[in-house]
């Protein structure tokens, strides 16, 4: 039976890890491929690297990092951040990446996440989403109570007229062979993931879907499998501050009935 | 586990076995590369047929899908080759699109390729998603060097959509072993000097390492043995006549 994925999440800037919260207070965490080499050990299904600065100057150091970190830790590396095209996804994945994650770049031209999945096929292509509640008014007695979510862009920092449920629809219909939804309201909150997104994207979609932002306690993480029928579970600074190991996670699933990969001290 | 504590246990392949890795833009080589030079082997990423010439072991990989797959091969002048390697029962691993190959052909995109094992690469049926994407098991239909000192239904990494399914009388002889997601499907195959995984070793930590070793030990012997029967004919073995 196919195991719910524990993910630790690396941001990147100028080559050195980054604290979680993205773009403001960056405070150094060390050497992407030592961390990844060290989350490897403790048992991380996969990892993700998030180039927060994807700069074209940083791009080679960020290649050389990828490949540094591919001759480390023998796990699946997705690499996001900068890719705008065909050639910049064959670049990451030749540098011994194994999935591209689209953003923004997919957001202003989805044929790109077309174009890369009939070159490298979908399973390579990931569409991160970065989403945000959208609060009601309240003003309106007969207006639909459901929540909806809107797309950000570049970081968080911009807003588009998408809806992320929709999006997230199109984006695997365009050839996403995997979603990492990222809650923004969530994201370096530490109070849990917001399972309502999560669910209401998981219903409507055949991919897995890699849930993000909010991860605090090991219950989060079941919360966002059992509610919010992620595939795999993200999580950035819990991690790096060793505030809960990755084993501490996988108890936690195993414990609730999900299957998890055998880790050093958790026999799956 | 540490992938570093797997080497004491996997035993050591000789040291230099002369793999050829195939390299038709069709992914990530870097892990592969790796992998196999952590457990002793001397790695060549081949991509024309002169780089095939004093391999000792040939390595199929990549991912995605067969028709653009077999243009590039084609076009680097490699299938030939590859099938002749085949054909004089050298050792050969296919990995996940590099076993999809070997079948008759895709219905992905309805590509023909290489025709070594009957049957055809299928979707997975019943898939509760798709792609299928992490760890799973690997339970074994019978025993093969190429998984020794790993547990029966030990998890490794899979990500594709699409699997061979080998057909006809000799179909259960050659799997290797089988994984479910939504419904069995073939996760290894074993046609004598051919093997072929759907999961990605050098992407499997510890155990997929491991793997890696046993197939640079079990290439090594059949290499062995195969130029004991053949050194009547002569040093060095001039391919061609198959």
């Amino acid at each position: 039976m196919l195991r719910r994925r524990v993910i630790p999440c690396l941001d990147v800037a100028n080559g050195r890890v980054v604290k979680g919260t993205r773009f403001v207070d960056l405070v150094d965490e060390g050497d992407p491929p030592e961390l990844a080499a060290r989350y490897a050990d403790e048992g991380a299904d996969e990892l993700v690297f998030l180039d927060i600065t994807a700069a074209p100057e940083g791009r080679r150091t960020l290649l050389e990092i990828v490949e540094r970190t591919a001759r480390r830790a023998f796990i699946p590396l997705t690499v996001g951040g900068g890719v705008r095209s065909v050639d910049d996804m064959r670049d990451v994945l030749r540098a011994g990446a194994d999935k591209v994650s689209l953003n923004t770049a997919a957001v202003a031209d989805p044929s790109l996440v077309t174009r890369c999945a009939a070159r490298f096929g979908r399973q390579a292509v990931v569409v991160a989403i970065d989403a945000r509640r959208i609060e009601s008014s309240g003003i309106e007695p007969g207006a639909d109570a459901r929540p909806r979510w809107e797309v950000l862009v570049k970081g968080g920092r911009e807003t588009t007229s998408l809806e992320a449920v929709g999006w997230a629809v199109r984006a695997a219909e365009l050839g996403a062979g995997e979603l990492l939804v990222t809650s923004i309201d969530r994201d370096g909150t530490q109070s849990g993931y917001d399972t309502e997104l999560l669910r209401a994207i998981t219903s409507r979609v055949s991919v897995p879907v890699i849930a993000s932002g909010g991860a605090a306690a090991p219950s989060d993480f079941v919360a966002a499998v059992v509610e919010g029928g992620a595939d795999a579970v993200l999580a950035a600074s819990i991690f790096h501050r060793r505030i809960h190991a990755i084993a501490d996670v996988k108890r936690a699933l195993l414990a609730a009935g999900i299957p998890v990969r055998a880790t050093q001290g958790v026999a799956a | 586990m540490s992938w570093a504590a797997s080497r004491a246990g996997s035993g050591e392949p000789r040291v230099g076995l002369r793999v050829a890795v195939v390299d038709y833009g069709a992914g990530n080589l870097v892990s592969i590369e790796q992998g196999l030079t952590f457990v002793g082997a001397d790695v060549r990423i081949a991509r024309t047929p002169g780089d095939l010439e004093d391999a000792e072991a040939v390595i199929v990989p990549g991912v995605g899908a067969a028709a653009p797959a077999m243009r590039r091969l084609a076009r680097a002048g490699l299938v030939d080759p590859l099938l002749r390697w085949i054909a004089l029962g050298k050792p050969y691993l296919g990995i996940c699109l590099g076993l999809q190959l070997l079948f008759d052909g895709s219905d992905e995109d309805g590509a023909a390729t290489f025709g070594v094992i009957p049957g055809r690469t299928v979707l997975l049926e019943d898939a509760p998603t798709l792609p299928h994407i992490g760890w799973n098991q690997v339970e074994r239909r019978h025993e093969h060097a190429l998984f020794a000192g790993l547990a029966d239904g030990t998890d490794l990494y899979f990500v594709h959509s699409y699997a061979g399914r080998p057909e006809g009388a000799g179909a259960d002889a050659i799997t290797l072993a089988e994984t479910e997601h939504g419904r069995r499907f073939v996760s290894a195959v074993d046609r004598g000097n051919v093997l072929g995984v759907q999961f990605h070793p050098e992407r499997s930590g510890g155990a997929g390492i491991r793997l890696l070793g046993n197939f640079a030990r079990w290439a090594t012997a059949l290499t062995a043995g195969a130029g004991a029967e053949r050194s009547p004919v002569g040093a060095g073995g001039t391919a061609g006549s198959d």
